[in-house]
């Protein structure tokens, strides 16, 4: 989608003119406002609770604008707080952020209507329909025209293929039908910017692969989304950037390959005699040589892996398979967020 | 499936503008509408206002059964009395009678849930978010609460009406200083009772609107505004009290009755108009202090 059909869905008192479609990159903070800035900024955000725990630790967050990215770090890590100071229902102890380039609380009723959002799992009035649902919080918005309400609920309800269920009780969702809707409530009308807490929490495989395919969809129509997860499987298949989470702290922020280069590349050889498979990985000076059952590896370092195969193959070591895997994100992770970090789910 | 529809979803600002902007005026009662429906529709409340309406009945027909005898002048309370010679009189020993317990309670199980219960669903970081303003939400809920305060005083008085005119004769009302004025006088005095009546539980709304605001258990807050005026009750009634007896959230509560004097006693009227005033000021500042700067982590 072209930014010029983005900007039709946006209000006029931000032109985003010479937007490309290109992912900015993270070091493209602290644009002035009104430019086609990042679409979060904060700066030293820092959450004290009363007991005097430290949820949030002076965190420095760079979305770029159409961004997905992707917020990731254990349970208690500080997410969940980070995101509701962003919408203004947290106030930060210090620290301040920007959405969409207009400095946040003052701006909270000119910018919230353009941000869509899920925090913390759905909620919504159990005696009620999804679609009465819906209605109740759009006659809460006094930016959202009541003449199309129908329409946008309607519409709404339809893409997160809900409209079926539309008129029975919430009580009766399934927990999938529950987290739609509260997906579909985001969507009540178009968006700039969707936060979205922990979207694919509690669903069953079929419903998070819904949910990752409805959050592409939305990305693709130019929409940045801010995603948070505990799951490094889901940011690894919709998300462009990422920021990692560690007690409070952000301990990386970047494109998902930024983080993927942080891993140091290996060789891994499969074959029937892993020792001498390994002597020759050490006669070659490669570090950090390690043998297994039917495998040997070592640290790639800069030599070519085509030349390591030919030299195995010319000292006998029959190579059954040969391979350069990177340490996994998941290793990745593991190692930025410490222990306890749930990468399976 | 989506992108076309999500399209036509997007006239939403510009065709929306292009049609002409929608007033606040628009956007205040449309959320009014909601949050009243909220109230309404909910069986829990309907159920109270039913028993609101039962109430009336029930002690029409007790004093039916019991009328022949009088029962004597002296021990019945206020109006009940008067009852078997004017049906109107059901009206006001009803609001009497209802005022002691299940018109306040009625009034803090709406108010008590009216941000606890947003609060312990979750519902209400997602009204915040939206944003449908704190300071805004703050005001239409108060403002729910009240009209709900009036519609329980008319389901009283209009029941009550309805029981007294089938069970007794209904006629001119002979009002407590003796004089006697005609039916029509008598039922817009009734209509004023029930405003006082109304405006004495509104101030108590926003004791509990100030209430519910503090926690997210809306039983809780439901709790605490009873104890509240149930404490206030039994001061009002130890005399070694009486320095603070008119200080009371519930002291001006039956003051009503200056209603039914000819002349009207004024300065106990306004006494009372003034103590509500008074309440539901202080106590609306409480909870917008408390709202407005509250963390919502629920």
């Amino acid at each position: 989608m072209t930014s010029a059909s983005r900007a039709a869905g946006q209000r006029d008192e931000i032109s985003f003119g010479s937007v490309d479609d290109q992912p900015m990159p993270a070091a493209a903070r602290s644009q002035p406002p009104g430019a086609a800035g990042p679409a979060i900024t904060t700066s030293g955000l820092t959450k004290r609770f009363r007991g005097g725990q430290v949820a949030v630790d002076g965190i420095d967050l760079a979305v770029p604008h159409g961004a997905v990215y992707g917020f990731l770090g254990p349970n208690g890590s500080g997410k969940t707080t980070t995101i509701r100071m962003l919408l203004g229902l947290v106030h930060p102890t210090s620290g301040s952020h920007e959405l969409l380039g207009v400095p946040m609380p003052a701006g909270t009723n000119t910018i919230l209507p353009r941000v869509g959002s899920l925090v913390e799992g759905p909620a919504f009035y159990s005696q009620l329909s999804g679609r009465a649902n819906l209605a109740r919080f759009d006659a809460a918005d006094r930016t959202a025209d009541p003449r199309t309400a129908d329409a946008r609920i309607r519409a709404a309800l339809d893409r997160v293929g809900l409209l079926s269920a539309a008129r029975k009780h919430y009580r009766a969702y399934s927990l999938g039908m529950k987290q739609r809707l509260a997906i579909a409530a985001g969507l009540l009308r178009p968006r700039e910017l969707l936060i979205l807490d922990e979207p694919t929490n509690g669903l069953d495989p079929q419903g998070t692969r819904e949910v990752r395919g409805l959050i592409r969809d939305i990305a693709a129509d130019g929409t940045t989304v801010f995603v948070s997860s505990h799951l490094l499987a889901e940011v690894e298949q919709i998300c462009s950037h990422v920021g990692v989470m560690r007690t409070g702290r952000l301990v990386f922020e970047g494109t998902l390959d930024d983080l993927r280069s942080r891993g140091t590349a290996r060789i891994l050889v499969r074959t029937a005699q892993p020792a001498g498979a390994a002597e020759v990985l050490a006669k070659l000076g490669l570090a950090d040589v390690r043998t297994g059952e039917h495998e040997a590896s070592a640290q790639l370092g800069g030599q070519a892996p085509e030349e390591i195969c030919a030299q195995l193959v010319h000292s006998g070591v029959p190579v059954a398979g040969l391979a350069t895997p990177r340490p996994s994100l998941e290793d990745l992770f593991v190692e930025l967020t410490g222990e306890g970090f749930r990468v399976d789910g | 499936m989506s992108t076309a529809e999500v399209t036509s979803a997007r006239p939403d600002h510009p065709a929306g503008r292009a049609a002409g902007p929608v007033g606040p005026v628009i956007h205040w009662i449309r959320f009014l509408r909601s949050e009243l429906s909220l109230i309404f529709l909910r069986w829990r409340n309907l159920a109270l206002l039913a028993v609101l309406a039962a109430i009336p009945v029930l002690i029409g027909i007790a004093l039916k059964l019991s009328s022949p005898g009088g029962g004597g002048d002296g021990q019945g309370p206020a109006f009940f009395v008067q009852v078997a010679g004017n049906g109107v009189f059901l009206a006001l020993a009803s609001l009497n009678v209802l005022l002691i317990l299940v018109l306040p309670l009625t009034v803090a199980v709406v108010a008590g849930d009216s941000v606890a219960g947003e609060a312990g669903h979750g519902t209400l970081r997602y009204l915040l978010a939206i944003p449908a303003g704190r300071a805004r939400l703050l005001g239409i809920k108060y403002a729910a609460l009240v009209i709900f305060c009036l519609a329980a005083c008319a389901v009283v008085t209009v029941a009550a009406l309805l029981i007294g005119a089938a069970l007794f004769p209904v006629g001119p009302v002979t009002l407590l200083s003796g004089t006697t004025i005609s039916l029509g006088a008598g039922l817009l005095r009734l209509a004023f009772v029930a405003l006082y009546v109304a405006a004495a539980m509104a101030a108590l709304a926003a004791i509990g609107l100030a209430i519910s605001a503090f926690t997210e258990h809306p039983i809780g807050a439901i709790a605490a505004i009873m104890v509240l005026a149930l404490a206030s009750e039994v001061s009002d009634s130890v005399p070694q009290f009486a320095v603070v007896h008119p200080y009371l959230p519930t002291h001006w509560w039956l003051s009503f009755d200056a209603l039914l004097r000819s002349p009207i006693a004024w300065p106990d009227l306004w006494h009372g108009l003034a103590s509500f005033g008074i309440y539901a000021v202080i106590f609306g500042a409480i909870a917008w202090a408390r709202f407005s700067t509250a963390d919502v982590t629920s």
